[in-house]
């Protein structure tokens, strides 16, 4: 059975709260969230598996540090989309906003337009796939996880990035500091098959570039310090 | 044949000892000094304020008899469960990384043994720390290592920090050798690689965006935790302004004279402002907005004594924050393991190099010989007979001066040594009824 909850009729607080418990009680319950307008912090802070649509966009920090729940904004995301998501899947149909995923531990944030800037800032383990293009100084100190861009890159791609891998089928304007293009070897070519068929991507791993960190500022040397 | 007088050999005031031996230093090396802890540097502190007492116009309470409570609650604004702390001490923020296990153990044990609270730091929650703080905030930080919404929930509070005393405007380095696998582990990073604690946070940029982000963890944890936001003495009035237009329960205001694991001795020495001058444009802040002892205030940055706790209060802080002054209560820079500081090229008390990883106490290091010398029980005990020393000693001087409660503690209790106290304070110049600025004058 699939449960509605409007916005103009329900409370955020209530909407969190019932859709938190939820997920809680692990019963893989459906709920649809009507009329958003941009409200911010919504469906953040699940944990369990839930399955939650949003039809229309939404404010800052939608599904924020979700846990196995299932989000999916019919919409665009602004600022703070799956922030520090830990597990799950959410989805955006529209654009996202700034740091789209910042500091994601896990599961899969896929958003099928645009990302602003500063996409995967300091990811730390979360899969992103971006059908479109994604701004300047995104995966900005990076830790750990994939980003994989079907469209164009801003500046500064990666700066300061550090075991996370970044794929970007398009153009990238430039890379940030200690990131460098990479080989794309065969476990490259597994991972980034597996999460364009995970996302719905219809593009071809071997039309991408990989990109890392080269490792070269992990130890503060003073003769790097003009990298900075 | 007489010997013609000659001056004396004269040092320079301003190319000191010290001075041209960290010109030598930086010559050799070509890296800028790092070290932990906070301004060594002589400022107006607390030291320069007194206490007049009871006479002819007060009425002071019995030592020894008559009650005069400490106990303060932080978070009575917005939390559906503010935090009851029966002192107005609390133990500030420092990372397990930074601190060996033993020593966040420690940390919780004394405070919980005190009835009060620890922190977390950058690297997360830590099992020793959770399982022996009654009462744990927990740290949220720009790096967010090891942020999870599993700890939010088991915290019993929560700190955003957007700067400290130390440092504000900076960020912070944890160096490779203090990475072990566990560290590391935490922070989702290789071993043994620098590690970059980020100066703001990746997804908020102003005060405009930080209250939405409070909703985000309230809506998270039900709104039941205390939200803190702990600023670095910068420009307190304003910074505590807006600390309360985003939502804060508590401000934590840290001056320069407050600690941190390691960063440049540059910042510390040369950014922020010291903790007496903080305290009093952070209260009329809160005053201004009508907010005072609704958004409670926590003063941190070289308190020592139960005097400078009782000074923090009567210039209106709820309550204070210790860090360097807990890290000696467990036994840092005990003059004990004066022939090893010698070995490093220091001396006791003066030990700073917190960053690399080879405290002979045993503190703030993560090497597994080390660490062992340091017994978190005993260490536990020495804090908590620490904090109930200070507890007294604030008791004391409130009771000397009518009140029966710490909070009752006013700057009409005050008066101050110097003018440079005096204008910070905002307390009459001893012998006077006057302070440099004071409108009217």
């Amino acid at each position: 059975m699939t449960n509605t909850l409007d916005m103009t009729q329900t409370e955020l607080r209530d909407i969190n709260s019932t859709l938190q418990a939820a997920a809680k009680a692990q019963a893989n319950a459906e709920y649809i969230i009507t009329n958003p307008r941009g409200s911010h912090a919504m469906a953040c802070g699940l944990d369990g598996p839930l399955d939650v649509t949003i039809q229309g966009s939404t404010g800052y920090y939608c599904a924020g540090m979700n846990k196995e729940a299932t989000v999916t904004v019919k919409g665009s995301a602004g600022p703070g989309v799956a922030e520090n998501m830990m597990s799950g899947t959410v989805t955006i149909e529209g654009d996202a906003s700034q740091y789209a995923g910042a500091t994601g531990h896990g599961g899969l944030l896929n958003i099928k337009g645009n990302a602003s800037s500063r996409c995967g800032i300091s990811m730390k383990g979360i899969d992103i796939v971006v059908h479109g293009n994604i701004g300047h100084m995104s995966a900005f100190m990076a830790q750990k996880g994939n980003l994989v861009v079907l469209g164009n890159a801003g500046d500064a791609l990666g700066d300061s990035l550090y075991e996370a891998r970044l794929f970007v089928r398009g153009t990238v304007k430039s890379l940030g500091a200690d990131c460098i293009e990479k080989e794309m070897r065969p476990e490259h070519i597994e991972i980034l098959k597996e999460l364009l068929e995970k996302a719905g991507a219809d593009a071809k791993p071997e039309e991408f570039k990989r990109y890392g960190s080269a490792r070269k500022l992990y130890n503060f040397n003073i003769d790097h310090a003009d990298e900075y | 044949m007489e010997k013609t007088p000659q001056t004396e050999p004269r040092q320079s005031w301003t190319f000191s000892k010290d001075v041209n031996a960290e010109i030598r230093r930086a010559a050799a090396t070509g890296i800028y000094d790092i070290r932990g802890g906070g301004a060594k540097r002589r400022v107006p502190h607390f030291d320069d304020l007194l206490f007049m007492g009871a006479s002819m116009s007060r009425y002071p309470l019995e030592g020894y008899r008559e009650k005069c409570d400490t106990s303060v609650t932080l978070g009575t604004r917005f939390a559906k469960k503010p935090i009851e702390l029966k002192i107005p001490v609390t133990i500030a923020g420092m990372s397990f990384g930074s601190l060996s296990g033993p020593a966040k153990e420690a940390l919780g044990r004394g405070a919980t043994l005190a009835g009060t609270s620890t922190t977390t730091g950058d690297g997360g929650m830590t099992e020793e720390e959770r399982g022996h703080s009654e009462k744990l905030v927990y740290q949220y930080l720009p790096s967010r290592y090891g942020m999870n919404p599993d700890d939010l929930r088991r915290a019993d509070a929560i700190e955003i920090v957007v700067g400290q005393g130390a440092k504000p405007g900076g960020g912070g380095m944890l160096l490779g050798q203090k990475i072990t696998e566990r560290v590391a582990g935490m922070r989702d990073l290789p071993v043994g690689i620098d590690q970059r604690s980020a100066c703001r946070h990746p997804d908020w940029t102003g005060p405009d965006d930080l209250e939405i982000k409070i909703l985000e963890i309230r809506e998270i944890t039900n709104w039941e935790k205390p939200i803190y936001i702990k600023i670095g003495g910068a420009r307190p009035y304003y910074d505590t302004a807006l600390a309360v237009k985003s939502g804060a329960d508590v401000v934590v205001l840290d001056g320069m004279q407050g600690g941190t694991a390691a960063t440049q001795d540059v910042f510390i020495e040369h950014v922020g402002q010291p903790t007496l001058a903080c305290i009093r444009p952070a209260v009329q802040a809160l005053q201004d907005l009508g907010m005072h002892r609704k958004v409670q205030l926590v003063v941190s940055g070289g308190i020592r004594t139960g005097a400078d706790v009782a000074k923090a209060l009567a210039l209106g802080a709820d309550a204070v924050s210790i860090g360097t002054a807990a890290l000696i209560a467990l036994g840092d820079n005990d003059p004990k393991w004066e022939s090893e500081y010698q070995k490093l090229g220091t001396t006791t008390g003066a030990y700073d190099d917190w960053h690399e990883g080879r405290d002979p106490a045993g503190i703030t290091t993560q090497d597994p010989e080390l660490m062992k010398r340091l017994d978190p029980v005993a260490a536990g005990r020495r804090l908590q007979n620490y904090l109930n020393v200070l507890t007294l000693e604030c008791q004391t001087l409130a009771r000397a001066c009518g009140h029966n409660h710490v909070h009752n503690l006013e700057p009409e209790d005050l008066c101050a040594l110097t003018m440079e106290a005096a204008a910070m304070a905002q307390v009459p110049l001893a012998g006077t009824n006057w302070y440099p600025g004071k409108p009217g004058f």
